[in-house]
């Protein structure tokens, strides 16, 4: 039961991207539509949950002192392995990704989740955190991307739904604050009604 | 002349934060007031210069040298890391009193997007050593603008009456989607620019 909370935590109650406000740089830069959202999602996943695989099973190895140079470390490897990934299968959302992919680095929610997680947990409950908490973020841009993809250009994962073009202010940058800000606002509300 | 080129295009029309979305926590996270703004961009301004000299070299000396380029993100974040680190404790000794102004935000720095951001841009745009630390300069000029303005404008709100449920984030969010609006108003400024000077 509470492994089965762990993992929904992450969706709507303590979402990374929407409660949390973690990970806003790569939520807001690539989703300017709704497949670059959800590939950058499925790759951060894939570092969260690798690297809280590999800290929850050194984490008695490491001193105190280095923990958090060890972690960046360890997560640094995973994104190098996935940028390689992508570049060779999926050379067109590399592309587009683009600067983003070396900066899972840096991204709060993979060394937030590795410290206060991970460090402290058993391996099967941190990959099970790591799914839920990827996945929530995957989600949220996910939607964000959705939400700016339809609005801003008509389409929805590239296929489109109305002739000639959208909001164009929605694709541009002043969009995605624009459309980040709304959802935050109509996810506070519904966790005011469930809470 | 193209230095001119990089400091406008950096500062006003590919704005790191309003156009870029680098370094967007600290944007959002320390900019409720002008005075801690001016700190975080201080202490930015530092690092990101210093850390894109450091790896530029590297990535000229060491990772192209060998051939192993792909080690560059693993490389360049610990070298980041260890930068503030030693900045922090360089600080402490020399001149206590800055430390004292940019202490608590050094640390932060390490996870600042922008500041990576920026190292591994010039190193993609293949700048020169020179034109690197001008992109830093005005990149870090481009991230105080945005905070200062952005704190600025949210001292202000304070004192409005917001809807409950827009309160904090949410409409921080969207006075940003205004601001990045109006510095979209610089676009095709630096082409202009590049005509007078007959470029």
């Amino acid at each position: 039961m509470s492994r089965l909370k762990t993992f929904t935590n992450g969706f709507i109650k303590e979402n990374p991207a929407f409660v949390l406000l973690l990970g806003l740089c790569p939520l807001l830069g690539v989703t300017t539509s709704a497949i670059n959202g959800l590939g950058m999602g499925l790759a951060t996943t894939f570092v969260l949950i690798m690297s809280n695989i590999v800290v929850s099973l050194v984490k008695d190895f490491i001193p105190a002192k280095v923990r958090i140079p060890s972690f960046i470390v360890i997560i640094a490897t995973f994104v190098t392995l996935v940028g390689l990934v992508m570049e060779a299968y999926v050379p067109a959302l590399y592309e587009s990704l683009g600067l983003f992919i070396p900066l899972i680095v840096v991204n709060c929610l993979v060394l937030g989740r590795a410290e206060a997680f991970a460090s402290k947990n058993s391996t099967l409950d941190s990959i099970i955190d790591g799914s839920g908490m990827g996945l929530g973020f995957t989600f949220a841009l996910t939607l964000l991307g959705s939400v700016r993809e339809i609005l801003g250009s008509g389409s929805f994962f590239g296929m489109k739904f109305i002739e000639g073009d959208g909001m164009l202010v929605f694709v541009l940058s002043p969009g995605a604050f624009l459309a980040m800000g709304y959802l935050v606002v109509l996810i506070n509300k519904i966790n005011k009604k469930t809470a | 002349m193209e230095y001119v080129i990089i400091i406008i295009s950096a500062i006003f029309v590919n704005n790191i934060v309003l156009a870029k979305f680098l370094g967007v926590c600290p944007f959002i996270g320390v900019s409720n007031k002008v005075e801690t703004s001016l700190g975080m961009t201080g202490a930015v301004t530092f690092v990101m210069v210093i850390a894109t000299i450091v790896t530029y070299l590297i990535q000229k000396y060491v990772l192209e040298a060998f051939g192993i380029q792909f080690m560059q993100t693993i490389t360049f974040i610990i070298v980041i890391a260890s930068l503030v680190q030693m900045v922090e404790i360089i600080l402490k000794k020399v001149s206590p009193s800055l430390y004292q102004a940019l202490g608590i935000f050094l640390p932060l720095i390490t996870t600042n997007c922008a500041v990576l951001g920026v190292a591994i841009l010039t190193v993609q745009s293949d700048y020169t050593l020179m034109e690197g630390v001008v992109f830093a300069i005005a990149n870090a000029i481009g991230f105080g603008l945005a905070l200062i303005i952005f704190a600025g404008l949210r001292e202000h709100m304070d004192l409005m009456d917001v809807p409950k449920a827009m309160k904090g984030v949410p409409v921080a969010l969207i006075i940003a989607g205004l601001l990045a609006m109006a510095f979209m108003g610089f676009s095709g400024v630096e082409r202009g620019i590049a005509q007078i000077f007959g470029m």
